[in-house]
């Protein structure tokens, strides 16, 4: 039966976790994630959950642990943060080359030092080349969404790799909001049980992942990049279908919203998207043309969408709640990149801001886009990278 | 060794290998230390052929071990675990 919930994002991808029936869940507690895996002990110690529930002494076993379980052909869960991403590092990477398709909450929190435990993305951007294909979240029912959505198009084999799903600390991941949960039925009818591509067998013996010699190491790699490429085209299509069984779509790969006759577009990411939606309702009513492009997906870079989006836009905002030290923030890049060579291509600027989990309000970003279109007037972008409301 | 893809298309998701002897060689020949036998103070125990890391002890019909030297790799770990200190290191040129 179809409930409606009030609850938050953490205890939602538990329920999710839940409703996909996931049979092997390492736990490894870190603010803000703890109350995920706390949810799913709940779940498994009162028998509504089928799985073993595995307590580890770090997240690099953690995520050992995952790789194990689903080389066994089970469908694996596990959920981190910030330091705790940062410490399994090693591990993500043989995740992606055993092609295990392990779904992993990330719950986003800065990185240390100084210490913080308030969001931005820089714990799960600095897993960007790890091979893991990572979803932005930007309400507490699209986490619910995105878990199942990330094992239909993980376990299909023309992917068959890890996800990250991943919702911004406290934002969403203490907050409470209504969320519905379809009925399992109608979840099992979405998500079938787990057919793995390989897996370990006692009566017929393999070890897998071992050395490769120069002459064959880039095919595998390019096996990865086709998969990444193949996870693109998939994502809108398993988003569209998720939509018309339960209601919830979230424009695959972008969330574009009043773009198509935009001066300017807004690019964001997470619940940034959420603010700057309201920020361009506010400001069309003043009779600025100004669209918001939130990016679901980070891994595979949706380029092709981008590009998309150039028609009449001038420019383009990028919001970061990021900085690549010593350049400026990812989605800035990622953006530039894919307009390379494009014709008639929008001005872009770049904005840093909420690092560390400063609010970004829709105020914060009706400012960034007003600063935005003045240099779209001028035709001048004055400063390459902007530090929103960093003190003097 | 299993067998080698000829494009693309035949290779597996992630490597895999199969059982098989000495798929690197003849590993005997890494050794420096040769692990020899004492049958006169063996006592069957099976201990060294549970710990050989190489599977280069097998069982013989009394129980007693007998050691691969194709594969063996002189790591010393029989003589360290034998409690009847039956099996000793012996340079590869004595």
């Amino acid at each position: 039966m179809e409930q409606t919930i009030i609850d938050t994002a953490n205890h939602l991808a538990g329920y999710a976790a839940k409703a996909a029936r996931v049979k092997v869940v390492a736990a490894y507690p870190i603010t803000p994630q703890t109350t995920v895996v706390e949810k799913i002990a709940e779940f498994v110690e009162n028998g509504e959950m089928d799985a073993e529930y595995i307590r580890v002494e770090s997240e690099h076993s953690a995520m050992a642990a995952c790789i194990s379980a689903a080389a066994t052909g089970v469908r694996t869960f596990t959920a981190t943060s910030s330091h705790g991403l940062a410490l399994m590092h090693e591990a993500l990477h043989w995740a992606s080359g055993s092609r295990l398709p392990i779904v992993m909450t990330v719950v986003n929190r800065a990185m240390g030092a100084p210490w913080s435990i308030w969001p931005d993305f820089s714990d799960s951007l600095s897993q960007r080349d790890t091979g893991w294909i990572q979803f932005y979240c930007a309400s507490n029912q699209e986490v619910f969404d995105t878990v199942l959505q990330a094992y239909k198009l993980c376990e299909n084999e023309q992917v068959f790799l890890p996800a990250m799903v991943c919702l911004e600390g406290f934002i969403l991941s203490h907050t409470y909001t209504p969320a519905k949960i379809p009925s399992q039925e109608k979840i099992d009818s979405f998500l079938p049980p787990y057919k793995s591509g390989w897996s370990l067998d006692v009566d017929h013996p393999v070890s897998h992942a071992n050395l490769v010699a120069p002459d064959w190491f880039m095919e595998f790699r390019y096996s990865i990049q086709e998969a990444m490429e193949n996870a693109k085209r998939l994502i809108p299509e398993i988003d569209r279908d998720y939509g018309k069984r339960f209601g919830f779509e979230y424009g695959g790969l972008v969330e574009k919203y009043r773009c198509e006759d935009a001066d300017l577009v807004l690019f964001t990411m997470g619940t940034m998207g959420s603010d700057a939606k309201i920020a361009v309702d506010k400001m069309r009513k003043e009779g600025l043309k100004v669209g918001s492009a939130r990016i679901r997906v980070f891994r595979p870079f949706p380029m092709e969408e981008i590009r998309k989006l150039i028609g009449n836009a001038q420019m383009f905002a990028t919001i970061d709640r990021h900085i690549s030290f010593g350049m400026e923030g990812f989605l800035a890049t990622e953006i530039k990149s894919s307009l390379l060579g494009q014709k008639d291509t929008p001005k872009v600027a770049g904005f840093i801001a909420g690092l560390g989990g400063r609010d970004v309000s829709s105020e914060t970003i009706e400012k960034i886009a007003k600063k935005s279109l003045k240099w779209m007037d001028t035709g001048k972008v004055e400063e390459e990278t902007v530090w929103v409301d960093l003190r003097k | 060794m299993s067998k080698v893809p000829k494009s693309r298309k035949d290779l597996p998701l992630t490597p895999l290998s199969y059982p098989t002897f000495g798929s690197m060689g003849k590993t005997g020949s890494w050794r420096t230390f040769r692990p020899e036998v004492d049958y006169s103070k063996c006592t069957k125990c099976t201990i060294c052929w549970v710990y050989c890391p190489d599977a280069a002890i097998t069982r013989q019909n009394d129980d007693s071990p007998k050691i691969d030297y194709d594969y063996c790799k002189g790591c010393g770990i029989c003589a360290n675990e034998c409690p009847v200190k039956a099996i000793k290191m012996r340079r590869e040129e004595e």
